[in-house]
């Protein structure tokens, strides 16, 4: 403040710490922000509505689905999404997306408003413990204690979201913080003296692994989602294809090597494919790139990959030999691993006999089904989606059957293309993380694949791509059932269906119409291509409810505490 | 096997809650932890003395541990030539001829009487923890009423020994 011509006091229209914090964003080049207001960063949204930043800000109409947006854009661009919640009951809505993107290593920048620095542990108003409850689910979280931290703090977020494996990172906001006129210098650099990640490989360790190679008969890589983090798809495709690898993808992993490839054996795990499974079963040296070794990839540990040598490639040392004994640890960014094997020259192992066996089993055991009498098949509908996308759109899907249809049908030929709640299996994250994928890709089909189960739980999300027009195609695959439960309690609980059959459903067309976004409704076939066809050609957002056949379950599969050589249903 | 394990962490807010939590959510068996100053301003050493069933559950924890952002260094030091030591408070009870027999089961421990009450003796020992514990085990008959130990805090010697074989005071 200052005092103006000696009688009246003027204040002095500084910056607050809010515009120091859209300032942030602003060079860290953000685009697009997801995001609710609320009490305790109603500071931080008069900064972003004074501020003449070029970003958007994408209201949601829950913070669920500001945050599952998020991962959507992260999925898709590669960059930090970002969000902003309120305090309170704000940050425990973004609670399952934060953990969600902890899980599949996705980099997010959360920024939850927080109770004034005064009141925080007197459980005031709309206070909650932020720090307490993101500190399990987070790469790394932050209280703000004084203002002129703020660009270190948010300078340090972005680069640990982003470096590294990726994940969430959480920065809580005071509103004092917030509100308070800044004075003083600005910290800005950063310093992270405990954070360095590794991202150049061994080079001994690039040598053993040539060499198991150069001895290996049974040669196999597991590529997973690191290799699409690392954008080294051109450099994976080039090794396999170098030495004439067969490549099996994991969950998250898909379309880092192109399904269509001779050598890709499609996904391996639970519901993977018969060629995928076996092959990690038989493998004398099985090559993992950027994947963990989950449980619901490995199957029972006992028998996975019992032959073989196991060599692993992560930029997180803490995940080689966490689950799987690992003889090859590459601690690495998987790009430069990847080079710096391509740089290597080593004899072409001779192991025809191998690929031979591989192809075989590709061509003898492909994914089957049956069509039923009335409704529509729901694989089906996953191969026509894949057609008349022209295989190219991105995809976006909840947890659960509807899921594993869609990574097993819907081949994947590019990375960044696949959007899908792998660790943490989240219900309701399909929809909304296809509105983040379609701001960060805005010229792509984006598709989002969706159970009508899942779909109830983010539906409010419509009014989004309604107000921003976003050509988002949300293809229901409504069994009227909560598919994967249902599939359990067939296979393991004798049919008794708890609580897993939907006996009442909204009309979703109707649901869709009333916020202003067109509904289609189709059981048949031929109206589904037409449907379709027409849905991908309008320019607007999209609803298709595709009525399928409800006892229909995902097979290949691997059941709980079996091998991953222990498949049922492989074959009709 | 226990282990002992310390780590040079950046003294920031939540530090402890971070690492607790991590060792807790992934199921390490922790029996003692003690945090500190260290020499440089800013930078706290804390030790761990840890259960762990095999070589590893032991690698798992050093490389968690380590992928903190906030910790600088982690070591695990159970097999170099170190220093182990940890300090407990005893309230025993003790009275007439008892104290002058207490007073004569802890002079050899260079353990001290540091609170005297009618009923009650307090006696401080520092050393290295099977030290305490044979103490402890001493004043057990004459009736424990409160007993309360710092864990372990270690570091190396200033010196380590080309060939570690079995000479740490600190049985592990």
């Amino acid at each position: 403040m200052k005092v103006d011509d000696g009688r009246k006091l003027v204040v002095n229209e500084g910056k607050t710490g809010a515009d120091v914090l859209v300032e942030t964003l602003v060079n860290a080049g953000v685009d697009t922000i997801f995001g609710y207001p609320g009490g305790a960063v109603l500071p931080i949204y008069d900064a972003l509505y004074r501020s003449d930043a070029s970003f958007e800000h994408i209201l949601s109409r829950h913070e669920q689905g500001s945050i599952h947006a998020a991962e959507g854009y992260a999925r898709v661009t590669g960059k930090a999404g970002v969000v902003i919640g309120t305090s309170g009951p704000g940050a425990t809505n973004l609670i399952t997306g934060i953990a969600d993107a902890m899980m599949d290593s996705l980099p997010l920048v959360v920024i939850t408003g927080q109770v004034a620095s005064r009141v925080i542990g007197t459980d005031a108003f709309q206070e909650t413990d932020v720090m307490g409850l993101t500190t399990p689910i987070t790469k790394y979280n932050y209280q703000v204690k004084e203002l002129n931290e703020l660009p270190r703090v948010m300078n340090e977020a972005f680069h640990i979201a982003t470096s590294g494996r990726p994940g969430p990172v959480v920065v809580d906001v005071p509103k004092n913080i917030s509100e308070e006129i800044q004075v003083g210098e600005l910290e800005t650099d950063f310093y992270l003296p405990g954070y360095q990640p590794t991202t150049r490989p061994n080079p001994l360790q690039i040598v053993k692994l040539s060499e198991a190679l150069e001895r290996a008969e049974k040669p196999m890589i597991l590529a997973g989602a690191g290799v699409v983090f690392a954008e080294a798809a051109e450099e994976l495709k080039l090794f396999a294809e170098k030495y004439d690898i067969p490549v099996a993808n994991t969950l998250l992993g898909l379309g880092s090597f192109p399904g269509t490839h001779p050598l890709s054996l499609g996904m391996a795990g639970m519901h993977g494919a018969y060629a995928a499974n076996m092959a990690v079963y038989e493998s004398d040296l099985l090559i993992n790139i950027g994947a963990r070794f989950d449980d619901r990839l490995t199957g029972n540990l006992e028998h996975f990959a019992p032959q073989a040598r196991v060599a692993h490639i992560d930029i997180d040392p803490a995940e080689i030999g966490k689950n799987v004994e690992t003889e090859i640890p590459v601690v690495a960014d998987a790009k430069m691993a990847l080079q710096a094997l391509l740089e290597r020259s080593i004899d072409r192992p001779d192991h025809d006999k191998w690929l031979q066996q591989l192809i075989e089993n590709k061509e003898k055991y492909p994914y089957w089904y049956e069509k039923p009498a009335s409704l529509l098949s729901p694989q089906w509908v996953i191969e026509q989606v894949h057609t008349l996308s022209g295989g190219d759109a991105i995809v976006t899907t909840d947890v659960g059957q509807h899921q594993m249809w869609a990574a097993q049908y819907y081949t994947f030929d590019k990375p960044n293309r696949w959007v899908t709640s792998g660790g943490l299996g989240t219900m309701g994250f399909g929809f909304p993380s296809a509105i983040g994928a379609q701001l960060g890709a805005p010229d792509d089909l984006v598709v989002a694949i969706v159970g009508d189960g899942g779909f109830q739980m983010t539906s409010h999300e419509l009014s989004v791509i309604k107000q921003w027009n976003l050509p988002v195609k949300i293809v229901i695959v409504n069994n009227e059932a909560l598919g994967m439960v249902r599939q359990w309690q067939q296979s393991f609980y004798d049919e008794r269906y708890s609580e897993s059959l939907f006996s009442s459903n909204p009309d979703f067309v109707k649901l869709a119409e009333s916020y202003g976004v067109r509904g289609y409704r189709v059981s048949d076939e031929d109206s589904f291509i037409s449907t379709i066809k027409e849905a991908f050609a309008f320019e607007g957002p999209a609803l298709i409810d595709c009525r399928v056949v409800q006892k229909e379950c995902v097979y290949p599969m691997i059941a709980p505490g079996k091998g991953i050589h222990q498949m049922v249903g492989v074959s009709k | 096997m226990k282990r002992i394990i310390i780590a040079t962490v950046q003294n920031r807010s939540g530090v402890l809650n971070r690492i607790t939590g991590m060792l807790s959510k992934r199921q390490f068996n922790i029996e003692s932890i003690s945090v500190g100053a260290s020499e440089t301003e800013g930078i706290s050493k804390m030790t761990f003395v840890v259960h762990v069933d095999d070589q590893q559950k032991l690698e798992q924890l050093t490389k968690q541990l380590n992928k903190q952002i906030d910790v600088l260094k982690v070591s695990d030091i159970t097999d170099k030539a170190m220093v182990a030591r940890e300090l407990a408070l005893i309230k025993v009870n003790g009275s007439g001829q008892h104290r002058a027999e207490i007073q004569g089961i802890i002079t050899p421990f260079r353990a001290t009487i540091i609170d005297v009450s009618k009923d009650s003796l307090t006696v401080q020992v520092t050393g290295s923890p099977d030290k305490v514990e044979a103490m402890i085990e001493l004043l057990r008959p004459y009736g424990i009423k409160e007993l309360s130990k710092t864990g372990v805090t270690a570091f190396l010697r200033g010196q380590q020994p080309q060939q570690v074989t079995k000479l740490n005071t600190f049985s592990v």
